[in-house]
């Protein structure tokens, strides 16, 4: 290893070392038995127990998975048919209208959306209105995936189908769809967990009923902070990491082996 | 009446005019390739017999029907895409029956037809693999079995083996005469290797800039070019500058300048005063001592300004005392010597009567 | 012309696959934003939201007090007319570029280091970068809260330390200090990655040319590395700079008081005071603020080192 590798080895394990402690942090004091985030007392299952019988806290996440399964589910599907429609055609708006939600600072979109909600479709703001605020978000998403997935094909394999006899509709559900389908389980996936951790759009387009877990977690941090925040910060730490971890592994999978179908080698 | 017949197409792109009123018939059976350097048009041709592209205007006829407009799936037309465009996440087999699928066979004849699919390209224990287990070679093959297995009316194939190392390029070009041979399918053919075009075809459609310039048989293509281009793009040719002295029915006399006279096979409508040129294929040219006999009529004496040693054969560069550089070919075929001639020599050049073309 | 007629034909198809989408965004996403707008231009309502456009016969306001209807300037006056809010929107361009810069310095190390490992390490280097990105937004916001807290160990070690100089204890919690280590801490993965992306495609063999012409390490980086990575930090720094700007999470859990952003403000518009005609200027007013700077990031990331550098 060259003299210079062995700083930015240094550099490197400081960066490291910052984004983990924090996390580390958290994680160590939700085993903690003292009330306060300050010193170690000893080791103990309380506060995930506390959380357990946290009557908002289990509402709010039934409701998290709720919204996450719903939005992540109609994201998806336009998300895909986005993907696909901007990779085949050459189109000038929808590119703009998919993207801009994705680049743009939240609060705008969060923003935006109350007003439209309450002034224009007089809508009590509630499960509905966020499903809808985080679809909106994650289409983008999912777009990304799927479209940068179609440009890493080659595309003589959809004109060998058509060439071969199939028509439009069953070169998609037989040749296109198989294809995608990774990307469009990983966009699934990472709709999910946008979804389940979103905090400031759905601060906006909430309302005042039904709990969510990120604006109870806010508001535990707010207003009475308990160790019960890092028990469940911990949970949903595991659980997007599940998440992630396979949502990577399809990706890796898919890109690997099944696109080297095509193109020439040498030997018989 | 011929399977295919392409009628006065044109296709522009903007103001690029890629085929340009182009019009080609194709007999049932017959092994037809378009010859071209890239950009000639001949893959958009063969796109707009697919139907993957439409013609501003003419006709394709298949069996004596327009094309134009019906969509690829419903044309009984096939390709065999340039980089086989295996689908990846079929195996063999499934690949292959592909075709079949869409046409609605039955299980039980898909399968029949499939074996003899794979059997006919020699790949029968290959069904259950897929195409990212296979070399290069055999998804060619693959990509042969995928077109051919419902027998479509007509098969195009756009340049299969450039992807093809030699010695592999070499054993496909004889195994695809054999498969044609024995499926008896019509195949359009595309290519810009001109030995590969000369090697496989029935006849050759060579172009250039969108238009045909010449439809032949190999030997006609290459014994007698029509004009300075496919002469020039086929095979290697030597060039001078000519003009007609005498123009009789079996022979031609040309002036070429400060050399002289040289004599030429006949040629249809040239007359005496034509300017053009002369054109030799460096085979029809032997090279020989300046003391020996000429061995034709056609002599002439130069100086060797430049030679390419092959293996096989030695192609010697003669600047001749017009400044005209002629090739010879010469085989190696007495052991022990490498080359016969050096740089600066003084050779004799010579060839028959009757060789060469008079082009304008 | 035949070809536009097989054009024509590939509509139906069209229509079908991009119409959904463009439907769904059209209305939840365009729509919203024409509505704010317009809603930028109306008077704020007594009791929050907005004024009615007409007069109506119900009553919006306690009879007598007047109530102004129809559109108005008013609100776009209130934001040019008090200096604080131009000083409000500097702060957070200056925390933006803070973070960015603090952001690519600590990037870039790292992104050097997993661009030029070998294939297998790179993909879990990567990997160990996302993931703390899989945790939940406001946890990484909250676990900094832990660290910086007055009874931590950090506290009482700096804390200490400065004692020792006779200086007084420093709260490091509640500060401009800790809205920065926020801002950076969540923002840092947005960085890596797409000088990674860049820097993995840049040709060994250049490093390997210069060397070979007479360049030590220092230039080889400066001269070679740096120009063909500016993509990269371009992009990168507009993927940290933009959600910056807008973000209000961190300065409302760790800053003080003083240290409202302008996202501060815009919620405070929509959740706290409930005046929208003015939360909606605030709100127009980040947007022009985002475009202007997307806007020089790509300009900036065209014109210089556009060729690839494989």
């Amino acid at each position: 290893m060259s003299r210079g590798n062995r700083w930015l080895w240094l550099a490197a394990i400081l960066v490291y070392a910052f984004l983990y402690i924090p996390l580390a942090v958290v994680v160590i004091y939700s085993f903690n038995d003292s009330r306060l985030n300050a010193e170690w007392v000893g080791f103990t299952l309380l506060w995930y127990k506390t959380l357990l019988n946290d009557h908002e806290m289990l509402l709010a996440a039934r409701n998290s998975l709720i919204i996450a399964f719903s939005a992540s589910l109609s994201a998806t599907l336009l998300g895909t048919m986005a993907g696909l429609a901007i990779h085949r055609y050459n189109l000038k708006v929808l590119p703009v209208l998919v993207f801009t939600p994705v680049a743009m600072p939240e609060i705008l979109l969060g923003v935006s959306l109350l007003l439209f909600f309450l002034q224009v479709l007089h809508l009590t703001l509630g499960m509905a209105s966020i499903i809808i605020a985080h679809t909106t978000f994650c289409v983008g998403f999912v777009a990304i995936i799927v479209r940068a997935r179609l440009q890493g094909m080659d595309e003589s394999i959809f004109e060998a189908a058509r060439d071969l006899g199939a028509s439009s509709w069953q070169t998609f559900r037989l040749v296109t769809l198989p294809l995608i389908m990774p990307a469009v389980v990983a966009g699934a996936l990472m709709s999910f967990t946008l979804s389940i951790d979103d905090f400031v759009i759905t601060f906006f387009t909430k309302g005042v009923g039904e709990p969510i877990l990120p604006i109870q977690i806010y508001t535990m941090i707010k207003v009475a902070v308990t160790p019960e925040v890092n028990a469940v910060s911990t949970l949903l730490m595991l659980l997007t990491l599940v998440m992630i971890i396979i949502a990577s592994r399809l990706e890796a999978n898919a890109l690997a082996d099944k696109t080297s179908a095509t193109g020439g080698g040498t030997g018989t | 009446m011929a399977l295919l017949e392409i009628r006065n197409v044109t296709r522009r792109f903007g103001s690029y005019t890629a085929v340009d009123n182009v019009s080609i018939s194709v007999d049932a059976g017959e092994f037809f390739t378009l010859l071209g350097p890239s950009g000639c048009g001949k893959t958009t041709l063969l796109r707009m017999i697919a139907g993957f592209d439409l013609p501003d205007s003419g006709e394709i006829l298949l069996d004596g029907k327009n094309m134009v407009g019906t969509p690829p799936e419903r044309r009984p037309v096939h390709t065999v895409f340039q980089n086989y465009a295996l689908f990846p996440h079929m195996t063999v087999a499934d690949n292959i029956a592909f075709p079949l699928r869409m046409a609605g066979k039955s299980a039980h004849e898909i399968k029949a037809k499939v074996a003899e699919a794979l059997n006919n390209v020699r790949l029968s224990n290959f069904g259950g693999r897929f195409p990212h287990e296979l070399s290069g070679g055999q998804k060619q093959r693959v990509a042969f079995a995928r077109g051919l297995v419902n027998r479509p009316r007509l098969l195009l194939l756009d340049e299969p083996l450039g992807a093809l190392d030699a010695k592999l390029r070499e054993e496909m070009q004889i195994e695809l005469i054999n498969l044609q041979k024995e499926v008896g399918v019509t195949f359009v053919f595309v290519t810009h290797a001109q030995d590969e075009a000369l090697a496989l075809s029935h006849r050759i459609a060579v172009m250039n800039r969108g238009i045909v310039e010449q439809v032949d048989e190999p030997s006609k293509i290459y014994g007698f070019p029509c004009n300075r281009f496919v002469a020039d793009f086929i095979g290697k040719i030597s060039m001078m500058d000519a003009q007609v002295v005498e123009a009789a029915p079996l022979y031609l006399r040309l002036d070429v300048g400060e050399l002289g006279e040289v004599t030429t096979a006949g040629k249809y409508g040239v007359q005496t005063g034509d300017r053009g040129v002369i054109a030799i294929r460096p085979e029809q040219v032997r090279i020989s001592h300046p003391s020996d006999e000429p061995h034709f009529t056609n002599y002439f004496t130069g100086r060797v300004h430049d030679f390419l040693y092959i293996g096989d054969v030695t192609t010697y560069i003669v600047e001749l005392a017009n400044g005209a550089r002629i090739e010879a070919l010469l085989p190696n075929s007495a052991p022990g010597r490498a080359t016969f001639f050096e740089v600066g020599d003084e050779v004799g050049i010579s060839w028959r009567h009757d060789s060469g073309v008079f082009l304008q | 012309m035949k070809a536009e007629e097989a054009q024509r034909k590939q509509q139906p198809a069209k229509f079908f696959v991009a119409g959904p989408p463009m439907l769904f965004l059209l209305l939840f996403f365009v729509a919203p934003s024409l509505i704010m707008i317009v809603t930028s231009f109306r008077f704020p309502g007594e009791f929050g939201g907005l004024a009615p456009f007409a007069p109506s016969s119900v009553p919006v306001a306690p009879i007598g007090t007047p109530v102004e209807t129809g559109f108005t300037l008013e609100a776009y006056e209130f934001f040019f007319g008090d200096i604080i809010y131009a000083k409000i929107f500097l702060k957070s361009f200056a925390v933006a570029a803070a973070t960015t810069l603090i952001c690519l310095v600590m990037a870039y190390p790292l992104a050097l280091l997993i661009a030029r490992s070998d294939k297998r390490l790179r993909n879990l280097m990567v990997l160990l970068v996302v993931l703390p990105f899989a945790s939940n937004f406001l946890i990484r916001i909250y676990a900094w809260m832990i660290i910086l807290g007055p009874e931590s160990a950090l506290s009482h070690f700096i804390n200490t330390f400065l004692g020792a100089f006779g200086l007084g204890p420093v709260s490091l919690l509640f500060s401009p200090f800790a809205v920065l280590v926020g801002m950076v801490y969540v923002h840092l993965p947005f960085m890596v990655l797409p000088l990674y992306t860049n820097l993995e495609k840049h040709d060994r063999s250049l490093l390997d040319a210069a060397q070979d012409l007479g360049a030590a390490r220092w230039q080889r980086f400066w001269r070679v590395t740096w120009p063909l990575s500016l993509p990269g930090v371009f992009s990168g720094s507009a993927l940290v700079f933009i959600p910056v700007l807008g973000m209000f999470a961190v300065p409302d859990i760790l800053g003080g008081t003083g240290d409202i952003l302008i996202g501060n403000l815009i919620k405070d518009q929509f959740l706290g005071t409930r005046d929208w005609p003015f939360g909606s200027v605030l709100s127009i007013m980040l947007t022009l603020a985002v475009l202007s700077v997307a806007g020089l990031a790509a300009w900036f990331a065209r014109s210089s080192g556009t060729e690839r550098a494989g």
